[in-house]
């Protein structure tokens, strides 16, 4: 009885984030929005959206991970943790306070810190350790920087942190001041999103932590960093432009995309290289809000729904994977296509996304945000996105190509194994909800302009 | 209060605040450098209570109090248990930089404070806000230790250390963050050390020290 409520804990709690996702999609659309708790929960379009992405990637990775013998074993910190996890990230969304916004985002690091460290190894541990380090201290950076916006809204007459007055009431904010919070700020949250320069803890957390965590990771605890940028942009931008925070996130999407690109050429380890491909999409959506604008930020939501669905897949094969084979070293996987389809497919099918390659939504959103930045005028900076992101391309999917083709030595071998360790379906539905998504027309993309329009009208 | 006491008060706490940190980087005794993060814990929630009773704030004084209790009190003796394990080699034994490079660094990085709080300075030319560069060169000395120290311990001081320094601002710059922010971050900064305590007792038990130059496993 109390293995099934650690079993299901997890699945449960995304369960009822993702349908309380959609009830907020459904209930915001057309530009409304709902509160709670006297305004300090708030949702307009942009969180009702992120918060089902929190949900959808959150099923993902804990409905796939059941039926897993080893790799977590079921024990109650963990799904205490997860849970923890999926509520202060809910919480993080939801939030109408920048300061507690905050609050939750540091409490993820809090509630993965263990879930890093869970298989206790030196590795694990030496993951944790810098993951714990450099995810609160840069997170310190942003607090520092929401503390000067708190202050800049006190001398301008009404102190608040509240994301609804601030956007709605526009106060005459100091210019100077604003300036130096943004640039903390979006500092701070870019070390939590895992841009680069300050992506180093992002390669060892992800390695080291149990694949369903990895996923949850890579998808939701990246994306609603990068929300909380968005959020922090819109505030800042009618006050001091977006010409300076435009040059921070270019800077970093396009470090980022090239970190990337250079690392995965000569990755050997599965779920570094799966790391490595995070720090790139993460690159690609510093891009796309460095473009701004609706088009690039609708492409940017529809970019993070399709990478933490995909991601997430991925992850949770490359732990298969683990389980199956007993390694994650590249170089002993080739030909794991012929050897065991049951787990490769998965992963073949979800690295295929994460390419970018269509009909997966990944591809089309890329597009979008580079002919958004062609459109406002950033063509160099998106000359060099496109070349990064085919360098990127080109050194993923020769790694890939390794596990999936690759010379056969004679040697026919047992037949191919169709079993995997633990539930397809849940990968099924999101890498076919991925496959979809850039065509489902109508609702889908009034959904995804609403919430980008959120952060316009804040910015004017 | 008179606003010359308030003045001189303001300006004792933010000079011991400062103190306390050039103390930090300059000793090498964990121990040492645990006393100094409590006399600063107590120095900041004194700044606090003298900026409440100015502010006839009944919420900063109680602010105060949870101040000195978790930065004074629970914070040290959560470090201190941490080191109580090693009493031996309770010293930081291998740092980057040696002290006195560490010394002309600290002089340095708080002439670097007080250049980069000018746009704080619009704030107003009260009390209150000439003493913001203090907070950011705390803030800037906790970088200093947590980049140059290699004891796990060193790094927890520093990370607390450069979180005093973000509090110092914030309740110079705007008497504080709203009260449901501060519990937040408040039981945020005790999580976060609970659980690189437990962390550092973990690489204790794992590498036989707390040495971290030893965790060089992972790299591409």
């Amino acid at each position: 009885m109390a293995d099934g409520m650690r079993r299901y804990a997890g699945v449960a709690a995304a369960t009822v984030v993702l349908v309380a996702g959609l009830a907020l999609d459904v209930a915001v659309a057309g530009g409304g929005t709902v509160t709670a708790l006297g305004g300090e929960l708030r949702a307009d379009a942009l969180s009702a959206f992120m918060l089902t992405v929190v949900g959808a990637v959150g099923l993902t990775a804990t409905w796939s991970g059941m039926g897993a013998r080893s790799d977590p074993p079921p024990s109650t910190s963990y799904a205490a943790l997860v849970v923890l996890f999926l509520g202060a990230m809910s919480l993080g969304v939801l939030a109408d306070n920048l300061g507690v916004l905050w609050v939750a985002v540091e409490a993820t690091t809090i509630a993965t810190a263990f879930l890093v460290g869970h298989h206790r190894s030196r590795r694990a541990l030496e993951a944790a350790w810098k993951y714990v380090v450099l995810g609160s201290v840069g997170v310190a950076i942003a607090f520092f920087g929401i503390v000067l916006l708190y202050a800049a809204t006190r001398s301008a007459g009404a102190a608040t942190l509240s994301w609804a007055t601030l956007s709605s009431t526009q106060p005459d904010l100091d210019p100077s001041l604003v300036r130096l919070a943004a640039a903390l700020t979006i500092l701070g949250f870019a070390t939590k999103a895992g841009l680069a320069p300050m992506h180093s803890w992002l390669p060892d957390a992800h390695s080291q932590a149990p694949a369903p965590v990895s996923g949850l990771m890579s998808g939701v605890l990246l994306s609603v960093a990068f929300y909380a940028i968005l959020r922090v942009q819109a505030i800042a931008a009618p006050v001091i432009g977006t010409g300076m925070m435009r040059g921070m996130l270019a800077t970093a999407g396009l470090l980022s995309l090239g970190v990337a690109t250079l690392l995965l050429i000569a990755q050997r380890d599965l779920k570094r290289m799966l790391a490595y491909s995070s720090v790139e999409h993460m690159g690609v959506l510093a891009l796309a809000a460095a473009v701004g604008g609706t088009l690039a930020i609708a492409a940017a939501l529809l970019h993070v729904l399709g990478h933490g669905l995909a991601k997430a897949s991925a992850f949770v094969a490359s732990g298969w994977i683990l389980e199956t084979e007993g390694t994650t070293r590249l170089e002993d996987l080739r030909l794991l296509f012929r050897r065991r389809p049951g787990v490769a497919v998965p992963f073949l099918v979800a690295m295929t996304a994460l390419l970018g390659l269509p009909p997966f939504s990944l591809f089309f959103s890329e597009v979008a945000i580079v002919v958004a930045g062609v459109q406002r005028g950033m063509t160099w900076v998106m000359a060099g996105a496109v070349l990064l992101l085919l360098g990127a391309f080109a050194a993923l999917a020769r790694q890939v190509a390794s596990i999936a083709f690759g010379a056969a030595d004679g040697d026919p071998g047992p037949p191919p194994d169709w079993s995997a360790p633990g539930r397809r379906f849940p990968l099924g539905v999101a890498l076919g909800v991925t496959a979809v998504a850039a065509f489902v027309a109508g609702p889908f993309a009034d959904l995804l302009t609403d919430a980008a329009g959120v952060l316009g009208a804040a910015a004017g | 209060m008179p606003e010359s006491t308030y003045t001189q008060l303001v300006e004792l706490s933010a000079a011991l605040l400062l103190l306390c940190a050039v103390l930090i980087v300059w000793r090498r005794s964990l121990g040492a450098q645990i006393r100094l993060l409590a006399v600063q814990g107590w120095a900041l929630a004194g700044l606090v209570a003298v900026l409440g009773v100015h502010e006839d704030s009944v919420e900063l004084v109680s602010v105060a109090v949870l101040v000195a209790v978790l930065k004074g009190v629970v914070l040290p003796r959560v470090l201190s248990r941490t080191t109580a394990a090693d009493r031996a080699a309770a010293r930081e034994e291998t740092p980057l930089i040696n002290t006195t490079a560490s010394l002309l660094a600290v002089s340095f990085l708080t002439m670097l404070a007080y250049l980069v709080s000018r746009p704080v300075l619009v704030l107003g030319s009260t009390p209150a806000v000439a003493a913001v560069p203090v907070g950011v060169a705390m803030t800037l000395l906790g970088f200093l230790v947590l980049s140059t120290r290699r004891h796990a311990v060193s790094q927890l001081i520093g990370f607390l250390l450069l979180d005093n320094g973000i509090a110092t601002v914030a309740f110079l710059t705007a008497g504080g963050v709203p009260l449901v922010v501060e519990l937040g971050v408040s039981l945020d900064v005790l999580l976060v050390v609970l659980i690189l305590q437990v962390l550092t007792s973990r690489i204790r038990t794992e590498f036989g020290d707390a040495d971290l130059d030893d965790m060089t496993e992972l790299h591409d």
